[in-house]
């Protein structure tokens, strides 16, 4: 994993301004690279480079599967620790895994695998859910959001 | 499929859910691929943006690369009828990233509100969720669950 000193001041802006607001239109990109002030070949070249680094993760749309009709499920499994690597790659070689992360407690929470499903209508979340159990033999537990609380949806670069 | 969306929309979905063309004119690079005129892309991705198909453009950043090597889910068990107003009250905490009323699934599971919480190191992410325990009230069961490996990150990937 790449630390933040391995990103210089440049990219460090570049990551702070462009988290959403990426203009629509022709040269969108000589248009940020104006607002950054450097110019527009060279924010393409930092932003491929921040990708083949794995700084970022992604740039583009971010979409909300919600708002077209599909749906997100947050879910957990609790995995025991011998069979850990045979169930990271079941379940994430599911395409409907979106993220996957893994997560120890404080305390004494037994969920230690943590996951997203996206799938492009509602009734795949049950589907996904039912072929998971089946191919991993581990119940999965699903958390469903029923509200959503408005957050500020960016983050500083830090260190 | 959603009413707001039609067929050309979910191509673009499926042309930029990997993101978005790394070249000086990326929305025309996406009209040529969709046969579309490039104003129509454009038009397109404004509307998806003003009805929030698209929550927003640009980097999605590795959080750890980014300086957070630590992040907390935090989950509580507050009381159902105050979840509106406690979830609203935490969410505006500007180091709260992510702010959902989910069900419990009693007995394996307890908590109905998830804030999430990012921070250079462990301690800070700690004195973060003591400030939303204050908010809360110490009284609400809660737990901590830190990240300690992200396992896949792709984000959504539809039409495979």
């Amino acid at each position: 994993m790449r630390e933040a000193d391995e990103i210089d001041d440049t990219d460090r802006a570049i990551i702070d301004h462009l988290q959403g607001g990426f203009p629509i239109c022709e040269r969108p990109y000589a248009q940020a690279a104006s607002e950054l002030g450097i110019g527009e070949e060279e924010l393409l070249r930092r932003l491929q480079g921040m990708l083949d680094r794995r700084v970022l993760t992604r740039f583009g749309p971010l979409f909300q599967v919600e708002r077209m009709g599909g749906a997100f499920v947050l879910a957990a499994m609790s995995v025991p620790a011998a069979d850990w690597q045979r169930v990271v790659e079941v379940v994430n070689a599911f395409p409907e895994v979106a993220h996957n992360y893994r997560r120890e407690s404080e305390r004494d929470c037994r969920f230690n695998m943590w996951f997203v499903l996206a799938t492009e209508t509602a009734d795949g979340i049950g589907r996904a859910v039912q072929a998971i159990e089946e191919a991993s033999g581990l119940p999965v537990l699903t958390l469903p959001k029923l509200r959503e609380y408005f957050v500020e949806m960016k983050l500083a670069v830090r260190g | 499929m959603n009413a707001d969306i039609d067929g050309t929309d979910r191509r673009l979905v499926l042309a930029t859910q990997g993101g978005l063309p790394l070249v000086a004119r990326p929305y025309h690079q996406l009209a040529d691929r969709l046969d579309i005129p490039a104003e129509e892309v454009m038009a397109r991705l404004s509307r998806l943006l003003a009805n929030g198909v698209i929550r927003r453009i640009g980097a999605v950043p590795n959080h750890y690369a980014i300086g957070y090597t630590a992040n907390g889910m935090s989950v509580w068990d507050v009381p159902d009828e105050r979840i509106d107003e406690l979830g609203a009250t935490v969410g505006r905490l500007d180091f709260v990233t992510h702010c959902y009323y989910r069900p419990r699934r009693l007995p394996h599971w307890p908590y109905n509100l998830f804030a999430m919480v990012h921070g250079v190191s462990r301690a800070e992410v700690r004195a973060k969720v003591a400030v939303i325990a204050e908010l809360v009230g110490s009284a609400s069961p809660h737990d901590v669950l830190f990240s300690t490996g992200i396992l896949k990150k792709t984000g959504l990937r539809i039409g495979r």
